[in-house]
């Protein structure tokens, strides 16, 4: 394995069991992606992107296959271990934020430095929180903010740890186009300054062609765009 | 990773307090905690109030007597060191002396310190009102009582001699605590100072006179006290407490101890269960969270760290707070109740204090912990997919921690075997059929929503649809008016048998020595002066001799009482039918056939003194004759009746060829002396005790214990009904999301809360209809067994428990959940948390 792969997919599949018997979420998926690399995994609803980004981030565990996240192999590692790895190299942003509506956005994006014990969190957040344009609303609670504010704080948080990968699961879906336009060109812009490889999960076409590599995701399987 | 945790702990719980999240698990801790340490501050004070009223009795907590020996100083010196206070007395029979007359009375020396517990009444002329006054008279001075100076048509200023001795008379005692209502002081009294004694050469060897030392302090000190003292006395000492001393106020304070520690029980109950419903709320609203915690590289370990911290600060803030709380509100509750209790109300133990901060720790760590635990399990995966859920928990993992934590809080309450059983099997049982009946309800309701209009579709479909929650909430709601609704069956109960125990016309004068031949133009005359008498009874002295044919000389008894029993004489009666007063506990009553036959039947405290059983053979000496007979039953006594009553008593037609005098009750108009004056002086031979004294202390000890339980029971139903508002509070987070989308469907607000309004009436009058059940049900028992009380089923409690249960839970849902509707739907349905 070469050095600048990032995060490398070996014959990775997901079943689970349900009321009609076993389905297959993720069947037999491979393909690697290097350093700084931008990806689009596209498909419609039901085509298993989401199942494949939790196995990919180490949040799900698959049914068979491996996934080497910067060279460590996640089915080696119990579920402690895939978190430990997660805080200090996997940066997610979500379709739904997930800001803790119980922290401000300053702490909100502290958080992932407090959780990897990283001194001057609160410069640290601050200074990404410059970055996506909040400087000024850093103590709005969550319920304060516009979806696409909300949004941005979600990137800071996202990309403050400076991970290696960062995950992203329909960024834009809950965004109206003007905003989520802004909110694409934020992470694309600090997926190039940072060199943070960006693994997104999306529908939308504009979205993915953004990307230097378009999958497309149909019943579990996996091609090129 | 415990700095970590400690830090990140620390830090989330502050974020999180600014943000209002904590609030309600806090304050429904707090007011659970506040409840339950006040109603323990109130019981703690009252009862030691009540036992010192009680103690008046004794004018100490603890006498030790003695008829022979002066009483070693030991025991005085014991008592001191142990930080007791004490106090000597000496009562001597003798003739009083006063110019040409004389009177024989019963001198009273007493000592320093004198009396330890109440007041010594008295007042410048004969029959006045008494005024309190500190201890008792100066050295060469006399206080006679009333009757003393009418019969030596003396005054306040004469000077009275008493065996070698002249004394000045200054006051006139009118009364004294320790007048009691035995029947060992027939004559006259009078209050002297101890050091006289000496100098009227009254104490020569052999002469009859009774030594007391007083003892008083701190509670718990007395009763190590007592168990050393119990140990050392020799023989012919005689250890007096309130128990003995006055059997009816002794009855009367263990009932409302009794009743008290149940009001204390019922509040610990509502801390837990708005400590399980703040938990449960405050954990499902941490699942979105922790998962993102965990996405965010957070371990389980971590995790459960920072909770375990967060869990404890929580505790000892809500400990804390609540502590003061329940404190504040006793405090002013006794300060707006002022002048119905003793003025000087004793200062509160530090132990409510304690309690309140070990039921916090306990309840949050029985009620929370589990929860907490789950939390840690939550799915990283959730942050993608919300409908992951932590896997359910292992039973005992689940329910392990909180029954061991409510077990432990009622021992810690009751300490009492039987109730203790009875409680937690009772407790159990009721959850389960709760849960059982509740789970059946709710499918009944849901089987109902096609029937009714929209608003209660509504409501009932949510009660039906998230069936476990429903079922979780119908316990809930369900224990907590069980519990008030049982407090308020029992207080009834309890408040009837003390009104009926006392009713206005109950015997105040008690006529013993009654020769047989004047006992028909005795009565005859008590009838003419319109007197209402209780039963007569005949009466003789006796005095058992042997067990079983062994010699009572060489028993050793175990019970301290049986001690007494077996050397000292006895009064005892024979009776053909039983007093309605007493009841058969074992064996039973004789029939007419039986009459003549060798039976007994004895009291319980008798028979528990002495180790009897039915069937044991009893040997007496009466009057020379020697009587055997063997144990036929068992009575207990309620001795708060004021009817004559004895501890040993025979079948009719085996003693009543011995000579014996009778006794009897009397109700007589307070005031009318001229009745008593005529009847002395027509039936010289008979004693008259004038029991008004004794009565007004046991009434007012009664009228303390109503007023306890009264005071309790209200504090204790404020308490709960704001514990429940509090728990009602942990369900309304559900209701949020659904309302909000109703009204973006199109409901008006009104509809929305119509249906709100109807899923809480709908629960509250599931777990009102249940909670009465429970509550008629757990009343019988409680009342007949462990109070002793007779139990009146009330129907109305059925009407309380359905139609209050369903106003209280769906007034305080619709408070808890109003703040929903006033929201725009935007904001609820756009994940905004308020």
């Amino acid at each position: 394995m070469t050095k600048d792969i990032v995060l490398e997919v070996r014959d990775l599949s997901k079943q689970v069991s349900s009321p009609e018997g076993t389905l297959t979420i993720v069947q037999q998926v491979s393909f690697q992606v290097h350093a700084g690399e931008s990806v689009a995994i596209v498909g419609v609803s039901g085509a298993g992107k989401s199942t494949l980004l939790a196995l990919l981030a180490g949040l799900d565990v698959p049914s068979e296959g491996k996934v080497l996240l910067d060279g460590v192999d996640l089915t080696s590692l119990d579920e402690d271990g895939r978190a430990r790895l997660r805080a200090e190299r996997v940066g997610f942003v979500f379709q739904s934020f997930h800001l803790v509506p119980a922290l401000t956005a300053l702490e909100n994006v502290m958080l992932p430095l407090e959780l990897a014990d990283r001194r001057d969190a609160r410069g640290g957040a601050l200074e990404a929180l410059e970055r996506v344009g909040l400087r000024e609303r850093v103590d709005h609670y969550p319920r304060q903010l516009s979806g696409g504010e909300q949004q941005r704080v979600a990137i800071a948080r996202a990309f403050v740890t400076r991970p290696a990968v960062l995950f992203a699961d329909e960024p834009t879906g809950n965004l109206d186009t003007g905003t989520g336009a802004k909110i694409a060109d934020l992470l694309f812009d600090l997926n190039a300054t940072s060199g943070t490889t960006l693994a997104l999960v999306t529908h939308d076409r504009s979205l993915a062609a953004r990307c230097g590599r378009v999958w497309v995701m149909e019943s579990g399987r996996m091609g090129p765009g | 990773m415990l700095r970590r945790a400690t830090i990140l702990g620390v830090r989330l719980l502050g974020r999180e307090w600014r943000s209002g999240e904590l609030g309600i698990l806090l304050v429904a801790l707090t007011v659970a905690v506040g409840a339950l340490t006040g109603v323990s501050f109130l019981v703690n004070r009252i009862s030691q109030s009540v036992a010192l009223q009680a103690n008046e009795v004794l004018a100490a907590d603890l006498r030790l007597e003695s008829a022979s020996a002066a009483l070693d100083e030991r025991y005085a010196v014991e008592a001191k060191n142990r930080g007791l206070r004490t106090a000597r007395t000496t009562s001597v029979l003798s003739v009083v002396f006063r110019d040409n007359r004389n009177q024989l009375a019963n001198l009273r020396a007493v000592g320093e310190g004198y009396p330890l517990r109440g007041v010594v009444g008295v007042a410048p002329q004969a029959f006045g009102t008494p005024t309190p006054v500190d201890g008792g008279p100066r050295p060469g001075e006399v206080w006679p009582d009333s009757k003393l100076l009418a019969a030596l048509d003396a005054r306040v200023g004469d000077n009275a001699s008493v065996g070698a001795a002249n004394f000045r008379i200054t006051r006139v005692l009118i009364t004294r605590p320790d007048q009691g209502g035995g029947f060992g002081e027939l004559a006259p009294s009078m209050l002297m100072h101890a050091d006289d004694l000496p100098s009227t050469r009254l104490l020569q060897p052999g002469s009859r006179a009774t030594h007391a030392l007083l003892f008083a302090g701190d509670r718990q000190q007395i009763e190590r006290f007592k168990i050393w003292l119990d140990k050392k006395k020799q023989r012919g000492e005689r250890l007096r407490d309130i128990a003995e001393a006055s059997p009816q106020i002794q009855n009367a304070i263990d009932r409302a101890g009794r009743f008290l520690s149940l009001a204390s029980l019922v509040a610990v109950l509502l801390c837990a269960i708005a400590v399980a419903m703040a938990a449960r709320r405050y954990v499902q609203r941490h699942f979105d969270s922790v998962a993102l915690l965990k996405t965010l590289g957070a371990t389980r370990g971590l995790i459960l760290a920072v909770s375990l911290l967060q869990l404890l600060i929580i505790a000892l803030a809500a400990a804390v707070l609540g502590a003061a709380l329940g404190f504040l509100a006793q405090e002013w509750l006794l300060q707006a109740l002022q002048g119905l209790l003793v003025a000087d109300l004793p200062p509160p133990d530090l132990v409510p204090l304690a309690l309140g901060l070990l039921t916090s720790v306990a309840l949050l760590a029985g009620f929370a912990l589990p929860p907490l635990l789950q939390l840690s399990r939550v799915p990283a995966i959730r942050v993608l997919r919300r409908d992951m859920e932590p896997p359910p928990p292992v039973i005992w993992l689940a329910f392990g921690p909180a029954v061991t934590a409510v077990v432990f809080l009622v021992w810690y309450v009751v300490r009492d075997l039987r109730l203790f059983f009875g409680f937690v099997i009772g407790l159990a049982v009721f959850t389960a059929v709760l849960g059982v009946a509740g789970w059946i309800l709710v499918r009944i309701a849901g089987s109902l929503r096609g029937t009714v209009g929209v608003s209660w579709r509504y409501g009932i479909a949510n009660l039906s649809r998230r069936r476990a929650e429903s079922v979780v909430q119908i316990v809930a709601f369900g224990l907590g008016l069980m519990v008030l609704l049982l407090l308020a069956v029992v207080r009834n109960d309890l408040l009837n048998d003390w009104r009926r125990s006392l009713p206005a016309d109950l015997p105040n004068f008690f006529f013993i020595n009654i020769p047989p031949d004047e006992r028909e133009a005795f009565f005859d005359f008590l009838g003419e002066s319109g007197a209402s008498r209780s039963r007569a009874l005949p009466m003789i002295r006796a005095r058992l001799t042997q067990l079983n044919d062994k010699s009572v000389e060489t028993i050793v008894f175990s019970d301290p009482r049986g001690e007494g029993y077996s050397r000292r004489d006895q009064n005892i009666t024979w009776q053909a039918e039983l007093g309605s007063d007493n009841v058969i506990v074992d064996g039973r009553w004789w029939t007419a056939a039986e009459h003549g036959r060798p039976l007994v039947s004895i009291s319980d405290e008798y028979q528990q003194g002495l180790g009897l059983r039915i069937g044991d053979k009893m040997t007496f000496d009466v009057a020379g004759e020697t009587i055997e007979a063997e144990v036929a039953s068992v009575r207990k006594i309620k001795w708060d009746g004021f009817q004559p009553n004895f501890f040993v008593v025979f079948p009719p037609g085996l003693l009543d060829e011995l000579a014996g005098t009778w006794m009897t009750s009397a109700y007589l108009k307070p005031g009318d002396g001229r009745v008593i004056a005529d009847l002395v002086r027509r039936f010289p031979s008979v004693s008259v005790f004038d029991l008004d004294d004794l009565l007004s202390q046991v009434r007012s000890v009664i009228d303390k214990a109503v007023f306890a339980v009264q005071s309790v029971f209200v504090f204790t139903l404020f308490a709960g009904l704001v514990v429940l508002l509090a728990a009602v509070q942990a369900s309304r987070d559900e209701r949020r999301y659904e309302s909000a989308m109703l009204r973006t469907l199109g409901a008006s607000r009104g509809t929305v809360a119509r249906g709100i309004i109807a899923e809480f009436s709908a629960l509250g009058l599931l777990s009102g209809f249940l909670a009465a059940i429970g509550a008629s049900i757990a009343g019988y028992f409680l009342a007949r067994q462990i109070l002793q009380v007779s139990y009146a089923f009330d129907p109305l409690i059925w009407v309380i428990g359905l139609f209050g249960g369903g106003l209280l839970v769906a007034t305080s849902g619709w408070l808890a959940t109003r703040s929903v509707l006033q929201q725009p739907p935007a904001s609820t349905l756009r994940g905004d948390s308020a």
